[in-house]
């Protein structure tokens, strides 16, 4: 029995000389991660999921169609469009599609994405509007924003 | 030291977003023409999918619920033929006695060759190239195969009232069909699943995959056609 030794050692404080390293780490890790907010989002969204996910590649050929109830309580609680960096009609899509299309280059122009974020307790009726001004505006390519999420089943 | 650097990561967490450019991709129609005429479908060759203003799903006049319409569209959509892997369309139970399935039409070999023959010798090249896709396709499944006439579609209508998840998870759903077939095909076939072939084909440009892809395609083609909207608070279904 006496081959067990009831001693106990002591230990010594972790070093954290490279405690900023990790950090450093970390923050090199978000900065590539992550993107910078390019507009304000003047309008909640809240994405729905989906399984069957495009991921664009060619992020300058995107430009963004917000649908949603407005952050600002002022502007009640209707879903209302955000175009670039301002609350919009359905009648002005097509004229912001135009101009949207001539910030491209000339070889780039068809194939301008329009990537509509639609909080997900809208109403269709203003999506199918838009989508029906976007028709009209020849803008074809459209991407449903969404999380993705598994296939079910 | 790491305060700062403590500090810049707060920074950068607090000012960014993970922001996705991810989503589900669609072509939209181009614009009617207004003088189109309305074209007569035969009863089984459109798969009609609706929603209503309390997200509820009616598809071929049934009453499904979203986790059922997968399954649903794939039965409707799957190819039958010697070359792949169902000669004969599976045993599916209808509910529905009256409903009926868009009849798949042979795509032969032996008839193919010859058009192809008269194609070229009529100076049509354009039509002669499609009907040499589907001669390498039928070489790639080692058989003959059945398509869908070309009037065969998903229509889904959506009413105003409709919440945009429920026509998203239906958009998602109705995909995840094609791509659940593709994907059966291919991977039989050439071992590979179809997203996996895109996805190769996207970073290699391999001409032998764009082969594949095609073949698969013409067997499975993504026809989801969105009704032109329509006011549906006149008469609910």
């Amino acid at each position: 029995m006496g081959k067990f030794k009831n001693k106990k050692r002591e230990m010594g404080a972790i070093s954290t000389a490279s405690l900023p390293d990790i950090v450093f780490m970390l923050l090199f890790f978000f900065m590539v991660a992550t993107v910078l907010r390019t507009e304000e989002e003047m309008v909640k969204v809240v994405r729905p999921e989906a399984s069957e996910i495009y991921k664009i590649e060619k992020k300058h050929l995107i430009r963004y169609i917000n649908i949603g109830p407005p952050q600002d309580k002022r502007y009640g609680t209707e879903p209302v469009i955000q175009l670039n960096d301002q609350f919009a009609d359905v009648a002005q899509i097509r004229d912001w599609v135009e101009n949207e299309r001539l910030t491209l280059a000339e070889a780039e122009q068809t194939k301008m994405w329009v990537s509509m974020k639609v909080d997900q307790d809208t109403k269709m009726g203003v999506v199918t509007d838009v989508k029906q001004e976007l028709r009209k505006a020849s803008a074809l390519k459209v991407l449903y924003s969404a999380n993705s999420r598994e296939r079910t089943n | 030291m790491a305060d700062i650097a403590f500090l810049l990561l707060i920074f950068w967490l607090v000012t960014t977003t993970i922001d996705s450019d991810e989503g589900v991709k669609r072509q939209l129609p181009p614009p009617v023409p207004p003088d189109m005429e309305e074209q007569d479908v035969k009863d089984g060759d459109v798969y009609n999918v609706r929603t209503n203003f309390r997200d509820e799903l009616l598809v071929e006049k049934e009453v499904l619920s979203i986790d059922q319409l997968k399954d649903g569209a794939k039965d409707f959509l799957i190819a039958t033929g010697t070359g792949l892997l169902h000669p004969e369309r599976p045993n599916v139970e209808l509910a529905d006695k009256n409903m009926k399935y868009p009849e798949r039409q042979w795509v032969r070999k032996a008839e193919l060759v010859v058009l192809e023959q008269s194609l070229l010798a009529a100076g049509q090249d354009k039509r002669a190239e499609k009907v040499q896709e589907k001669l390498k396709a039928i070489e790639l499944f080692g058989g003959d195969y059945r398509e869908l006439p070309g009037s065969a579609l998903i229509s889904l209508q959506t009413d105003r009232n409709t919440s945009y998840d429920l026509y998203l998870q239906v958009q998602n759903e109705l995909e995840a069909a094609v791509n659940e077939l593709r994907d059966e095909l291919a991977l039989a076939k050439f071992n590979e699943s179809y997203a996996s072939l895109e996805e190769r084909y996207g970073r290699t440009k391999q001409e032998s995959l764009l082969d594949k892809i095609k073949a698969v395609r013409l067997v499975y083609p993504q026809r989801i056609s969105e009704a032109e909207p329509r006011d549906a608070s006149q008469g609910y279904y």
